[in-house]
């Protein structure tokens, strides 16, 4: 093994060793892998209270549906959440990175994490890397200053809005915001108006489906609404199952029993006294 | 072809009740021309805890190492086992270490977790985590065995079901993908004991 491997605990930070390697083989003519992404149809948008943040939950690897039901609203801050659409990876680390910082940072202050910060760590980062990491994010909170909402570009640059989207389904969505958007909504109307945006990203893009997942971030308090919609259930299941009457076919088994562990109590004593 | 054409793989995970399953093929090739028959992809990182690496055959092999030396010095430190959600976390951290020069390979990982509740997740190749409640496929078969486990699985199976339920899927779907086969390894883990079965497939 290299030294760098056996490096333990490792110092952080991207590691190059293997890109030597992986070039040879692209130059033999074998294609690189395709990663997951998350097609995605995002978005956010103020109302009276807050913020209100939407996602689908499809996660495509090329054509195919790798995961029908995948979390892309992220928690930075008890009032700050992150929608992500990109490559799954980048955004999951890029915001569990900037989570943790957020973290240290209020220990550090004592003091409730401001959106203008996570929005300037996220940017930093992004920007570093030359929009290499594939992470376009949709950011919202609430904090001492008010309601906060700004989209992320994987290349760095930031906008600040009242209502936005990102991803392939960012269009569709787009439509229905530039529609039916007013300043002052109330909580139920823009929770309706979200769902309607999002659900036009999963019925017309194909990067996007299955459902809508709502986040409602007031000041001082947040709500989390896992599949909010399920407008696509399996309806076609036949209630028989498949059962197999011809057994497979099997060449070897081998058995283990595991025993149960052993608990070792610690007895209340005395130290040992010589 | 694809990086992940090279050596052909398939592995497949799925929960059952109290119990989880895990089945891999068994075939090693270069490109078209098959090189073993007995390849090991299913790894048990300890007695509740199994993890199978689909993909360029040499990265599964390195992959696993350096999983194995991580989860020995945990335990060394912590003086227990790794839980399957923090394992899951740490080869998702390990492969996105490696972003831009990445460790051709996809896990397959699948646990008992406290109160012997089955866990299983899926990667791709930079660690983007997948946590499924049904089951989790990956290799040069994944599309076939997405169709095949979509259809063949039931929620709560006992362990006997469910090893009938991802044989099938698997060799089903290994036989319409010529860079996978050559028969099925399957592990099926309760809380008291683990199974590990080695099943007849078309060697074609």
């Amino acid at each position: 093994m290299s030294q760098s491997s056996v490096d333990f605990p490792p110092k952080g930070g991207f590691s190059f060793d293997l890109c030597k390697r992986n070039d040879m083989l692209t130059q033999k003519g074998l294609k690189a892998p395709s990663f997951l992404k998350t097609g995605t149809t995002i978005v956010g948008l103020i109302f009276q209270d807050g913020v209100i943040l939407g996602a689908d939950t499809r996660a495509t690897e090329g054509p195919i549906v790798a995961d029908k039901n995948c979390e892309k609203i992220h928690y930075m801050a008890p009032n700050i959440y992150c929608c992500g659409a990109g490559t799954a990876a980048d955004t999951e680390a890029v915001t569990d990175m900037v989570s943790s910082q957020l973290r240290l940072h209020r220990y550090q202050t004592g003091r409730d994490s401001r959106v203008i910060t996570a929005l300037t760590l996220l940017k930093k980062h992004l920007f570093s890397y030359q929009g290499h990491v594939s992470a376009a994010l949709v950011l919202g909170g609430v904090d001492i200053s008010g309601p906060h909402l700004h989209t992320i570009y994987p290349h760095g640059s930031t906008d600040t809005l009242p209502f936005a989207t990102m991803g392939s389904g960012s269009l569709a969505a787009m439509s229905v915001f530039e529609a039916k958007y007013k300043e002052g909504l109330t909580r139920d109307e823009g929770i309706k108006l979200v769902a309607e945006a999002i659900c036009s990203g999963i019925f017309n893009d194909l990067g996007s489906g299955s459902n809508v997942d709502i986040c409602v971030i007031t000041k001082g308090h947040k709500e989390y609404l896992r599949n909010y919609m399920e407008p696509n259930p399996r309806t076609y299941i036949s209630s028989k199952g498949y059962t197999f009457t011809k057994k497979t076919e099997v060449l070897l088994t081998k058995i283990t029993p595991l025993s149960e562990r052993v608990k070792v109590v610690e007895v209340a004593g005395e130290a040992m006294e010589e | 072809m694809s990086i992940f054409e090279y050596n052909g793989s398939a592995v497949v995970a799925m929960v059952g009740k109290n119990c989880f399953a895990i089945a891999s093929d068994r075939r090693l090739g270069v490109q078209l021309q098959t090189i073993a028959t007995d390849f090991k992809r299913i790894s048990k990182i300890h007695d509740h805890l199994f993890i199978g690496l689909s993909g360029l055959a040499t990265d599964v092999q390195t992959l696993y190492q350096r999983l194995v030396f991580r989860h020995k010095l945990y335990q060394l430190r912590e003086e227990r086992d790794m839980k399957p959600e923090t394992f899951a976390s740490l080869v998702s951290a390990i492969l996105y270490e490696k972003r831009f020069g990445p460790y051709l390979c996809q896990p397959v990982i699948a646990g008992l977790g406290d109160d012997n509740k089955p866990f299983i997740c899926t990667m791709d190749s930079i660690g983007a985590k997948e946590l499924a409640k049904d089951f989790v496929v990956s290799g040069t078969a994944s599309e076939s065995l997405y169709g095949a486990c979509e259809a063949m699985f039931k929620p709560d199976m006992e362990a006997e079901e469910l090893f009938e339920t991802i044989s099938q899927a698997l060799l089903s779907s290994v036989d319409r993908d010529c860079l996978s086969g050559w028969g099925g390894h399957v592990y099926v883990v309760t809380p008291n004991e683990i199974k590990e079965r080695i099943l007849k497939g078309r060697m074609d």
